[in-house]
């Protein structure tokens, strides 16, 4: 009886319940297997086949003996089959010998009685296909925004036609969750936006005496950029998420082909009411917005800048006019489409399951983000041109 | 007669208000394929839920080797799970879910959990499908998928959400075919879900049959038996796809 060199791992693991013997003849060799081959054990027996592998030589028999197996489970008879092809893989020739029927029948459901195919190599993507897979994704995505805009004006046209196939039963329940909860957390961020901001500038302007110019830095700031931009910004935050993942949960559970299937067009009945609703409440929400950052201003101006309310009140009547505050509402209206489109559109083109979902979540709030910041860009821009 | 394997101790089984089982009393032996039926919303799969120890009991007991069914999903897994829908980790590859068990439980090299997934799933029917994602997969290639995870840590118990719904009957017919061959060569023990009779009749062992209406074990054996010689309409009606009986 040849025995396992030493170098091999034991043939017998401690008290485990398999042997492993190895004899040569004319043709070739064999592994004689014995006891229990299971799961338990997999961790010794794959250490023990991967020493046979690694000794045997190019295009050797070596066959596999199990004739004194008592048991074979799914887990060990995985490892064998695993064996057995990759001795195929490198010329050689492995088959099943000597079985029991009951063991010979694991050998069939795990297919160790079939050929063994030629693994498929799989072929490394170089960096020109990366980046021509990217350039194709970027004008599939582009081709997706463009279409969903295609449909929701088409279906915007049918609104004006038809009101009642908007879903307006939707607008007030989502007017509700996406403009009174907000509330508290914009009045909290913009009030902080204010008084940091006034902060920050009383000490400059007391350096040169020009303290009572906080309200004119506080007002105009507030209502033009900061009061509109904070508030969409928490609103993409909240409502712009909720509406990808809602949409995105909804598409890959079949929702919105069920919808369809039922005669309701998901742009009415599912965007409309959420482009509506943001549309009206934002604007309110900036206007509560401005309101609390020119308030964050007063805070400072009383208590660090010596100055009066009234005082502070007449030179901010003086600095805002009706525009500033109507460019930032005109802006926030701006805001609230975009938010609304992106994050329903990206939740409508969700793919996969709750990765997809993830995906498209993470998508609709960064690139929403990213059109918020370019829409005020180009506004600031377009005033100055307007001269206003 | 052979060891229970479960052992379910008047169970009753619901939600709040709600009682979908109550006082259930049954065992499930080594080397079952034992099937829970039932017509629809009679608690068919919550039971299943029950078993594996996701939901606390409203009373009784379950218990797996005398394990109590609270403390079944603590620690290494003694059984496998084929939830209705597959369940696939979305975002995984289907080599990586079914190796997931593999590399959480076990000390075994990749190359090793790598050799182990391929034989699962080229047993399953899914050979090449490692690195596809579960989205790329048709409905019954999920469940297929979930069967090769459920098997990956060579469980003596696996329990299968309705196996064959939504399959064509040729692959229903070869996912039968491997419930047999699991349970008659690997000595596996399978708790089964469904109201398939073909299934029922071609691979189950024993069953139990669970009524709505009465909150009730209606009738428990043999399927075939029942089938041909219960004196009760509705397990008659069941299993002879009828209407009710009229009183």
């Amino acid at each position: 009886m040849t025995q396992i060199p030493a170098s091999l791992p034991p043939p017998s693991f401690a008290g485990g319940s398999f042997k492993i013997e190895q004899r040569s003849d004319a043709r070739g060799k064999t592994l004689l297997f014995h006891g229990r081959l299971t799961f338990a054990e997999a961790e010794p027996l794959w250490h023990a086949l991967r020493a046979y592998k690694q000794r045997a030589k190019k295009r050797e028999r070596m066959d596999l003996d199990m004739s004194g197996v008592e048991w074979l489970d799914g887990g060990a008879m995985a490892l064998l089959a695993h064996f057995r092809s990759e001795l195929y893989r490198r010329g050689g020739r492995a088959e099943f010998v000597g079985a029991s029927e009951a063991v010979q029948e694991i050998i069939r459901i795990y297919r160790g009685d079939q050929p063994v195919r030629a693994k498929k190599k799989k072929k490394a993507r170089g960096t020109l296909d990366q980046l021509g897979e990217a350039t194709l994704a970027i004008r599939s995505e582009l081709q997706q925004m463009l279409a969903f805009l295609g449909q929701l004006l088409v279906a915007l046209g049918g609104v004006l036609r038809q009101p009642k196939s908007a879903n307006l039963r939707e607008l007030l329940p989502t007017m509700e969750r996406t403009g009174a909860d907000a509330v508290p957390i914009v009045l909290l961020i913009n009030f902080l936006v204010g008084l940091v901001m006034a902060f920050q500038a009383s000490q400059q302007l007391a350096r040169f005496g020009a303290n009572i110019l906080v309200a004119d830095l506080i007002g105009i700031s507030v209502t033009r950029e900061l009061g509109p931009l904070m508030t969409a910004i928490v609103v993409c935050g909240r409502s712009g998420a909720a509406f990808a993942a809602e949409l995105g949960s909804m598409r890959v559970n079949e929702e919105v082909d069920a919808l369809r299937t039922m005669g309701l067009e998901p742009m009415r009945f599912l965007v409309a009411p959420r482009l509506f609703a943001l549309m009206l409440v934002v604007p309110l929400l900036t206007l509560l917005a401005d309101l609390v950052g020119i308030l964050g201003g007063l805070v400072v101006a009383v208590t660090s800048l010596d100055l009066t309310y009234v005082a502070y009140l007449n030179e901010l009547k003086k600095a805002v006019t009706p525009w500033d505050v109507g460019s930032g509402i005109i802006k926030s209206v701006l805001f609230a489409c975009a938010i609304a489109m992106i994050a329903c559109q990206q939740g409508l083109a969700t793919e996969g399951g709750a990765e997809g979902v993830g995906r498209r979540t993470t998508a609709a709030v960064v690139s929403t983000l990213f059109a918020l910041i370019m829409i005020d860009a180009l506004f600031t821009v377009f005033f100055r041109v307007l001269g206003r | 007669m052979s060891e229970p394997l479960i052992e379910v101790v008047d169970l009753t089984i619901g939600w709040d208000q709600t009682v979908l089982q109550k006082d259930a009393s049954f065992t499930i032996e080594r080397g079952d394929i034992f099937i829970i039926l039932g017509g629809s919303g009679c608690g068919k799969s919550t039971m299943m839920r029950y078993l594996i120890g996701l939901e606390k009991p409203l009373s009784g007991e379950v218990h797996h080797h005398g394990v109590a069914g609270q403390k079944l999903l603590q620690g290494r897994p003694e059984f496998g799970v084929m939830f209705q829908s597959g369940a696939l980790l979305g975002s995984l590859t289907v080599g990586e879910n079914v190796a997931l068990p593999l590399l959480s439980w076990t000390e075994l090299p990749v190359e090793a959990s790598e050799a182990i997934v391929e034989a699962k799933l080229r047993l399953v029917g899914l050979q090449g499908t490692e690195n596809k994602m579960p989205s790329e997969l048709s409905g019954g290639m999920k469940k297929r998928a979930a069967i090769a995870r459920a098997m990956a840590l060579e469980p003596e118990l696996i329990f299968l959400d309705e196996p064959s719904a939504g399959l064509d009957p040729v692959t229903a017919a070869e996912l039968d075919e491997l419930i047999l061959s699991l349970n008659d060569r690997l000595g596996m023990t399978l708790v089964m879900v469904t109201h398939d009779l073909d299934s029922i009749f071609k691979v189950g062992k024993r069953c139990i049959m669970l009524d709505r209406a009465s909150q009730s074990i209606i009738a428990r054996g043999d399927p075939r038996e029942l089938r041909d010689h219960s004196d009760d309409p509705r397990v008659r009606s069941f299993f002879k796809r009828q209407p009710p009986e009229s009183p």
